[in-house]
């Protein structure tokens, strides 16, 4: 199937001034490609520093100023650029951030949902989709400190499907949750995905990622290191890599001593 | 509402213990001036001229021979009945004396806060949202500059300007001089409020703008605003920057009510402005000890309804303070 998402050779480098006027260029992604199909869940596993969190951003055209993107992002078979990424925001690309602190304060959920609109039309999408995520009417009235960690979490899922987006890039949505409710959030981006969504799943936690992903790219350094179907790694079957094999071994269910 | 009564209760007690701290320690400190009051109020010349009884009569007059703990315990247990005593210099009630000058002030005083607040805020939103860019650089550039500036030397400069070198403004003073108090007509008013408002104004701006660029900028930094683009959301600075600064920003603009009422003290004295400012610079140099404490006590009693003020709106406006209270 024609991949929704293909990014080809990113990087992501940052402008710091070190002491003095000295400049230096941090490499924060170096070399990274993966395709995302839809229908698809894509996990993307890699240790903290590797560049998740900037996959994400540089998907959404939202890196900070001081970012320099390189490389290709082709979404829907057509290079996404800035414009095109801007129109699509929200749209039919949506992110699912970390936590809590992505919800302004000092909005109610449903106002942050409705994105300042007050239709009928917004009102009973944004009732319905909180409704799906089994939250009551009574949480658009809520401010982001009222909601538990389980809630918040479903809140920004909510916001990210209200526009039946076509891709959805999670970034690190399940620490802070116990396993239940973790694994219901991803039985959640099984149901997306089954509904004809791309989706990007983002974390550090392997075993979670295996546990609902189609397929498995591992970043090393800002770098994809490997890129394979999930059910290889399950079984621990054609993993050619050295990283990868590795990291299959380092499984706690995989030590044979 | 329980909870609501019982700190506005915590504050007025606390209110209290700072009036009667600041009283003392205004009283103390005058206590100890080397300024002696006959000299300072009659001439050294003039003394020498009286009788020893003439003499006497007048430090009796100024309290000169009366204990210090005698004194403030006089003026403590009056001011407790609400009477604030008679003003030695002007010889009226120091209620009356204060009232007078605060009406002249107040204008001043609120407009100065006004402007500096609300022209601040905009700038400081301005240079926040455009960070490292030329609207920030300028703003910035000047606020630091204009920080720097001591109020006085700016309402000097700015004497020079419009009143020695362009003439458009007037020197000094409140109203014309030479003319009836009922003759002095609204506009003439405001012609010689212009220029000490002006100082107050720029005086008290660097602050507000600074601080709420820094704000901005955190703000602008923030995940929700990176969420809200990400969503694709129009119009994030009046939705999510301008609510999440204008909270803070509103604490720092009613704490800074002691900051103008400071200023004003020295920028009236440089424009001979009669209002409160300068009553508390004659009365501090004069020696005139009931008019001092009155205007200590009263503009202390001004900050502290400042602050309270904003206390007291953080908990309507403030969503995690309002449901966060209603619920406990």
């Amino acid at each position: 199937m024609e991949p929704i998402l293909s990014v080809e050779h990113l990087s992501v480098s940052f402008t710091r001034y070190r002491r003095g006027l000295s400049r230096a260029e941090l490499s924060a992604i170096r070399d990274l490609s993966l395709t995302v199909e839809p229908g698809q869940v894509a996990a993307v596993a890699g240790e903290s520093g590797s560049g998740k969190s900037l996959l994400a951003h540089a998907i959404l055209h939202i890196l900070p100023r001081n970012a320099k993107a390189g490389g290709s992002i082709l979404y829907d078979g057509a290079p996404l650029t800035p414009d095109r990424a801007a129109a699509l925001r929200g749209r039919e690309i949506s992110l699912i951030p970390q936590g809590i602190t992505y919800l302004d304060p000092l909005l109610t959920v449903g106002a942050q949902l409705r994105r300042g609109r007050t239709d009928p039309d917004t009102r009973s999408r944004c009732r319905k989709v909180l409704e799906r995520y089994g939250l009551g009417a009574e949480t658009e009235g809520l401010y982001p400190f009222q909601l538990s960690g389980g809630m918040a979490r479903r809140v920004l899922i909510a916001a990210a499907v209200l526009d039946s987006p076509r891709l959805i890039v999670a970034d690190e949505p399940t620490p802070g949750l116990d396993v239940k409710s973790a694994r219901r959030v991803l039985g959640h981006f099984r149901e997306l995905a089954e509904q004809g969504a791309g989706v990007l799943f983002i974390t550090h936690d392997l075993k979670l990622a295996l546990s609902v992903a189609d397929k498995l790219v591992v970043l090393r350094e800002g770098r994809t290191v490997d890129e394979l179907p999930a059910a290889d790694f399950r079984r621990g079957q054609g993993l050619t890599h050295p990283y990868t094999r590795a990291l299959w071994q380092a499984m706690p269910e995989h030590r044979l001593w | 509402m329980k909870h609501r009564l019982q700190f506005t209760a915590k504050k007025l007690v606390r209110m209290a213990l700072l009036l009667l701290g600041v009283s003392l320690t205004a009283f103390l400190l005058m206590d100890a001036s080397p300024l002696d009051p006959l000299r300072t109020n009659i001439g050294q010349a003039a003394l020498g001229t009286m009788s020893p009884e003439q003499v006497a009569r007048l430090e009796d007059y100024w309290g000169v021979n009366t204990p210090a703990a005698e004194r403030y315990l006089g003026w403590l247990s009056s001011a407790l009945r609400g009477d604030l005593g008679v003003s030695l210099l002007y010889r009226q009630p120091v209620l009356t004396v204060i009232g007078q000058r605060l009406a002249v002030s107040v204008w001043l005083l609120v407009f100065a806060w006004a402007l500096s607040g609300a022209l601040g805020l905009a700038l400081g939103v301005l240079a926040g949202s455009r960070r490292g860019r030329w609207p920030d650089r300028l703003i910035r550039g000047t606020c630091l500059i204009l920080y720097s500036t001591p109020s006085f030397w700016l309402a000097l400069v700015l004497l020079m300007i419009f009143s020695v070198w362009l003439r458009v403004l007037p020197i000094g003073l409140s109203v014309p001089i030479g003319g009836t108090a009922d003759s002095v007509t609204l506009l003439e008013r405001l012609h010689h409020a212009v220029l000490p408002a002006l100082t107050l104004s720029v005086a008290g701006l660097p602050g507000v703008a600074l601080h709420t660029r820094e704000k901005t900028a955190d703000v602008m930094d923030s995940d929700y605003v990176l969420f809200s683009r990400a969503r694709g959301e129009r119009g994030i600075l009046r939705r999510h920057v301008v609510p999440n600064v204008l909270l803070p920003a509103m604490t720092l603009q009613f704490a800074s009510v002691g900051e103008i009422i400071g200023s004003s003290v020295l920028v009236e004295q440089v424009f001979s402005y009669p209002g409160l400012g300068q009553a508390a610079v004659s009365a501090g140099l004069g020696g005139d000890m009931p008019l001092l404490l009155g205007i200590t006590v009263i503009t202390a009693a001004l900050v502290f309804g400042g602050n309270l003020t904003a206390d007291l709106l953080y908990g309507v406006l403030d969503p995690r303070i309002r449901r966060g209270a209603a619920k406990g």
